[in-house]
């Protein structure tokens, strides 16, 4: 099995914690796997950006028009980052806005949750209630559990399990 | 947690566990992206099983060098890590290190940045240890980075010769599932052996060790267990090969994969860039016709392949710069193989939001109060999170670590004799401060330079993920140091003006400022130095200790757009359609810094 997955940000909205996530579920479920991610300079609310590549790959890099799932935690990265996806790709965007993509308000339920930080986990359950990931929803949240740090714990899961149930929107 | 296990590691997190696994007792470095969370990684891996070893973050990357060096020559196994540029302050003493050599084993770690993402250059390290003439592995993977540190230590006993890890960013800040096993445990007694000729060596013993250099190099090049990796063709490629070394490896390894060639033409790995296998350059010089070099930064294989039908970075096959994406290997590839590029072109993608000061940073407050202060000054600045205040305009130099205190005695000789010299300002952060600032600070002194110094102290290290600082008085693994202070430094530095100020008090600190001015003008005057404290608000606890107001923008914002212009705190954000500014409630941390910002009052701040 091979599965590219970009998650596209800007620095500060767990980006690279949704990609720590779907590494480790990658390892527990027995894929190979290779992610990379931006630190440094961009990290201060730059546009950003992480590869996860599931299954036999050399390289941490996904090429154009080579990913399989896109998760955009920003809308406005479209633009930046949408060349990334393949014809038959699936995008999830974090917007209250329909487009030519699968949508959720990630953002405004995270603000229901309480933290606007945990959108990440958010549009992350949304998007692997539609199946077609390499793991399952109870697989990422075994994950969840496994690596949060404590203080965070309960609500990273709350986050994951409103994004589970989140109107779907197609 | 077991200890025999596959875990997902970083690159940077894999050579802190290889590290550790081998029994290094010694790791310095200096944090520095790509590099920085080697040793934050190193720390928790050394807690975690319990071996002893000394954790340091340096004051600089010189420092971490020669310590760590002095480690190993007593025969235990010592590491520094440090980005490439740190390479270029620790040049000194890492240039006669291969002259002299080691005795326990000695791993640096030189993390480059090609591209580059965040670093003022795009230097390959692979060249300095050409030009030091040490072996240097080129990984391509986390986990292959994990392996070859304990290579490298194994070479580096062989022949008593410092030995260079260069990762790359793509490497450092990778992820995958690395097997780990348990650190050996070394034990070895500190045994320094005396050996004025080597370890003193006056320049009648150089010409000796330097023959002794060449030959263990020699020697290295002739070790065919580091030679290139093959991945030999099915001979439908004749005499066509390429040659790639690092991630770029990683790329084309999968590129080829891809385009069904991988098993056709031969495909070799380099491991060790330099010195590159002699029995492999004469391999290449008979057996092929079309050679084509895929490496980052710099040609450092091409160079030393010697042959004239070789293509790569130098002769213009493969741009002379920048980092070597997939994309960019793909259309080296094509080329190379007379292939017809793919079709699916896509458009450039568009650019993306450039990084800016969190919002509520301390450094933003500073650097308005310098500003509308001193208008038409000169702003000297350094490296740091603070570097991103060139995206309001309020600084006017970024060099290298120290460098902007040196600059502003330069521009103040150059201004001296003008009738009315502009205020010069400089700004730099507390760690940089401790790492390069403190000899140009001793110099402009000194020679009666006149300028104010602005040392940002946030309390961290703030840009490379909030490592201590020397005056906090903590060490890598959080236990206590002992603190050494700013103020005394500057005093003992000559210093006679030194004002303290949180930088959130714009006002208290622009009377200050205009203070320290006046110092400079007068007779007796020298360098003025005011120091702004409050912490990093990324930093533990920070935010909790500090008041927080309820924001809001009255109808009385005109849409000027000078607080986003001018200040630019994220939180602050034009609503095209009112057509004014309004602050978005969940980036907005309640400062009330931005108050004083709007020249209409229209930013209000109400307590909670
Ligand atoms: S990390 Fe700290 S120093 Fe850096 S921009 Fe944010 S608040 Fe400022
Ligand atoms: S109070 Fe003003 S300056 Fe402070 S974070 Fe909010 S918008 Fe930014």
């Amino acid at each position: 099995m091979k599965q590219q997955i970009i998650v596209s940000g800007l620095g500060g909205q767990g980006v690279v914690f949704a990609t720590r996530l779907l590494a480790h579920a990658a390892m527990e479920t027995g894929h190979p796997v290779l992610t990379s991610e931006n630190h440094g300079m961009a990290m201060r609310g730059g546009t950003i950006i992480s590869h996860v590549k599931i299954g036999a790959f050399h390289s941490p890099l996904i090429r154009q028009g080579h990913a399989d799932i896109g998760l955009f935690l920003n809308r406005e990265n479209l633009g930046i980052h949408g060349g990334m996806m393949k014809d038959t790709g699936t995008l999830f965007v974090n917007t209250p806005f329909p487009g030519a993509y699968r949508h959720c308000d990630a953002t405004g339920l995270a603000m229901s949750a309480g933290a606007v930080v945990v959108a990440n986990l958010v549009l992350l359950g949304f998007a692997v209630r539609t199946g077609g990931f390499f793991c399952t929803a109870g697989q990422l949240e075994d994950v969840i559990q496994r690596i949060s740090p404590p203080k965070q714990l309960n609500l990273n899961l709350k986050g994951f399990r409103l994004g589970l149930e989140a109107q779907r929107s197609f | 947690m077991s200890q025999n296990e596959e875990r997902i590691l970083m690159g940077n997190e894999a050579i802190g566990r290889g590290l550790v696994e081998c029994g290094c007792e010694f790791i310095a470095a200096y944090p520095g992206t790509p590099s920085s969370e080697i040793l934050s990684s190193a720390v928790k891996f050394v807690r975690e099983t319990g071996v002893k070893t000394h954790l340091e973050w340096s004051v600089n990357e010189k420092v971490a060098y020669e310590a760590a060096l002095a480690c190993a020559y007593t025969g235990k196994r010592a590491a520094v890590a440090m980005k490439q540029v740190g390479l270029n302050v620790a040049a000194d003493p890492f240039m006669r290190s291969a002259y002299l050599g080691t005795k326990g084993g000695f791993v640096l770690v030189a993390a480059d940045d090609p591209g580059p993402h965040s670093s003022q250059t795009e230097q390959d390290s692979r060249f300095f240890a050409l030009f030091a003439n040490i072996p240097v592995f080129d990984p391509a993977s986390p986990a292959e980075a994990k392996d070859m540190v304990k290579q490298a230590f194994a070479l580096s006993e062989k022949y008593e010769i410092p030995v260079m890890l260069r990762p790359t960013t793509r490497v450092c800040h990778a992820r995958q599932n690395v097997p780990c096993g348990r650190p050996e445990v070394l034990n070895r007694p500190p045994r320094f052996e005396k050996d004025p000729g080597r370890w003193i060596a006056t320049p009648q013993f150089l010409p000796d060790l330097h023959r002794q250099l060449n030959e263990k190099m020699d020697r290295i090049a002739g070790e065919d267990a580091l030679g290139p990796r093959a991945f030999r063709g099915d001979g439908s490629q004749p005499r066509r090969c390429v040659i790639a070394s690092g991630v770029a490896f990683a790329h084309a390894y999968d590129l080829l994969a891809d385009m069904g060639l991988l098993g056709r033409i031969d495909l070799f790995q380099v491991i060790l860039p330099h010195p590159l296998h002699k029995g492999f350059i004469e391999e290449i010089r008979a057996g092929y016709d079309a050679i084509l070099v895929v490496e980052e930064t710099y040609p450092v294989i091409e160079t030393q392949l010697i042959n004239e039908r070789v293509t790569g970075r130098r002769s213009g096959h493969i741009p002379n710069r920048g980092e070597l994406t997939q994309d960019v290997v793909l259309s080296v590839l094509d080329k190379f193989l007379n292939r017809t590029p793919d079709p699916a072109t896509r458009t450039a993608p568009e650019k993306g939001k450039r990084p800016s000061l969190c919002a509520g940073c301390p450094h933003r407050a500073a650097y308005w109060a310098i500003k509308t202060t001193f208008p038409g000054g000169i702003f000297p600045s350094d490296i740091g999170c603070y570097t991103l205040a060139m995206n309001f305009g309020a600084i006017d130099t970024c060099h290298c670590m120290g460098a902007c205190i040196s600059q502003a005695e330069g521009f103040y000789f150059a201004y001296a004799d003008e009738k009315n010299p502009p205020a010069i300002v400089v700004s730099i952060g507390d760690s940089t401060f401790f790492h390069a600032g403190i000899p140009g600070l001793i110099n402009a002194v000194l020679h009666r330079a006149r300028f104010i110094l602005v040392i940002l102290d946030n309390a961290t290290t703030a840009m490379t993920g909030n490592q201590p600082v020397p005056h906090l008085g903590i060490t890598a693994d959080g236990s206590p140091g002992r603190a050494v202070l700013i103020p005394d430094l500057l005093k003992a530095c000559g210093v006679s003006f030194i004002r303290e100020c949180d930088p959130y008090d714009m006002e208290a600190l622009s009377r200050h400022l205009k203070e320290a001015d006046r110092h400079c003008r007068s007779a007796e005057g020298g360098v003025a130095v005011v120091v702004t404290k409050h912490p990093c608000l990324l930093d533990h606890g920070a935010r909790g200790n500090q008041a927080e107001f309820a924001m809001a923008v009255s109808e009385d914002c005109s849409g000027c757009r000078q607080c986003l212009e001018e200040f630019e705190c994220p939180a602050l954000v034009f609503n095209d359609e009112t057509g004014s500014v309004e602050i978005d409630g969940t980036i907005c941390v309640g400062c009330g810094v931005c108050v004083a910002v709007c020249p209409l009052g229209a930013i209000i701040a109400r307590e909670k």
